[in-house]
């Protein structure tokens, strides 16, 4: 069974003209996010985005943009208590982010 | 002639000296040293030891967790070439064991960056795993004078850290990412680094989720236990004490949001994982106090209490599991939380309520 969370948050874009279809992003993609056509890549299934950011990092051309973060209750009630960005301090339980 | 032969006899004594990689000698992991240009490299071993398994479990739950980890360095696997294939990976030791227990038999490097003892994904997620720690380790290690090829076989959970453009820029090295798996690195390398969109996806199995709960579960033992200190003043004051039953719905409730939800998360409706905890930890409640029989009027006030806060305590150790899952995303935890956080704290602060007024007035 394939694991989903919430739909319509993922702040994924991809700007299609600077894209010149690599596959970087398809390479890396933990969720299989994108899906490579015609020399050109394309988002098939945007709700399946967590965030993490290896698509954005390592796209030489930068075409897509997407808010990186940590996908943790915890970091973001930590964040919320300090008023400091959530990040992972893996003290936290579980094996972190 | 004398004093030379002291120092440099045996053939490679001199150059042995050289360390690519400071390492333990009591590690049972290592079990040679192999000679290159840049010094003398360790070699290790593919067998997970007692030793091994024990850390492991220690680490598991919850002890010594964070500081499980080896020497940042460059390692030989088997007897490696200039022509052998260089995987880089965390130094963390479960990590590092997990990886290597799955490469018996290959002739590779391993190259490990310095992640302070965290693990790839979560290091890349912060950044220690990363470009800058990368182009650095492979300086340091003279990697480019060891292997005459030109390419470095990163784990795919590496990629939110490293940017494998802006390597191949610094160093001349190109970055392939390697499947998710260590289990699939094997057939990773055979088939001349392809990678299946299989072994590209990340899955979150029941067991995946189930070695993550004790760790979790001991997390929440120290707030149990304050807890526990204020049943007890409260039972000096009250007219009905706290006893075994609430001890038991109590726990009840606490492994049902840290153990439960977590093993049972994808078949459980909706997707909110707070959801999904108060879903199941009302399904406990529910059933505890019906077995108790204390859906009566003279234990209504109870009853409505605990209903009111035992589901929102499961909840909310279900949303924090949120962070050993490996779906969910920082908008969707931020979404949830947003409607999340305030229900649970009114429907628990009703609950504690309904629940003192039942003790302290009986
Ligand atoms: S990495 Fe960038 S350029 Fe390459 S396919 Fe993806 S979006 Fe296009
Ligand atoms: S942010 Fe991560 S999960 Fe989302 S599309 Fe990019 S690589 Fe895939």
């Amino acid at each position: 069974m394939k694991d989903r969370y919430l739909r319509n948050v993922a702040t994924l874009r991809l700007l299609d003209e600077k894209c010149f279809g690599c596959g970087r992003c398809a390479e890396v993609c933990p969720h299989r996010v994108f899906i490579v056509e015609d020399k050109k890549v394309r988002i098939k299934d945007k709700d399946g985005c967590m965030e993490c950011g290896a698509c954005a990092k390592n796209c030489p051309v930068n075409a897509i943009t997407v808010k990186a973060g940590v996908g943790c209750a915890y970091a973001v009630i930590m964040g919320w208590l300090t008023g400091s960005e959530p990040s992972c301090d893996c003290s936290g339980g579980g094996e972190c982010c | 002639m004398n004093k030379e032969k002291s120092c440099c006899s045996p053939v490679n004594a001199c150059y042995a000296e050289v360390l690519v990689t400071p390492h333990n000698q009591k590690d049972e992991w290592v079990t040679g040293e192999i000679h290159t240009s840049q010094g003398s490299v360790p070699v290790i071993s593919t067998d997970i030891s007692f030793e091994d398994t024990f850390g492991a479990w220690k680490v598991r739950w919850g002890i010594g967790r964070m500081n499980y980890r080896i020497n940042p360095g460059l390692y030989a696997l088997g007897q490696p070439d200039h022509k052998s294939p260089v995987l880089v990976s965390a130094n963390y030791k479960l990590t590092f064991d997990a990886l290597r227990k799955e490469l018996s038999g290959l002739h590779c490097w391993i190259l490990i960056l310095d992640t302070k003892g965290i693990n790839v994904w979560c290091a890349a997620g912060k950044g220690t795993f990363g470009t800058d720690e990368l182009v650095s380790r492979i300086t340091k290690t003279g990697l480019s004078e060891i292997v005459s090829h030109k390419t470095l076989v990163l784990p795919q959970l590496g990629a939110p850290g490293v940017r494998a453009h802006e390597v191949t820029r610094r160093t001349g090295f190109s970055v392939v990412y390697g499947p998710i798996r260590a289990h699939d690195i094997k057939s990773f390398l055979d088939s001349g680094f392809k990678a299946t969109q299989e072994m590209r996806t990340v899955k979150f199995t029941v067991w995946d989720r189930l070695v993550l709960t004790p760790v979790e579960l001991v997390a929440t033992t120290k707030y149990s236990l304050m807890v526990f200190g204020v049943f007890f003043i409260i039972n000096l004051i009250a007219a009905r004490t706290f006893g075994l039953a609430d001890f038991i719905a109590y726990a009840g409730a606490v492994v049902t949001g840290t153990v439960v939800t977590p093993a049972l998360l994808p078949i459980i409706p909706g997707r909110a994982f707070a959801w999904k905890g108060w879903l199941l930890g009302l399904l406990w409640t529910a059933g505890f106090i019906w077995f108790n029989g204390w859906f009566v009027p003279e234990f209504l006030l109870l009853a409505i209490g605990y209903l009111l806060v035992l589901p929102s305590l499961s909840a909310f150790l279900a949303m924090n599991f949120t962070g050993s899952s490996t779906y969910t995303s920082f908008s969707g935890v931020i979404r949830e939380m947003k409607i999340a956080v305030p229900l649970i704290a009114l429907s628990s602060i009703a609950g504690i309520l309904l629940v003192l007024i039942k003790s302290l007035s009986a």
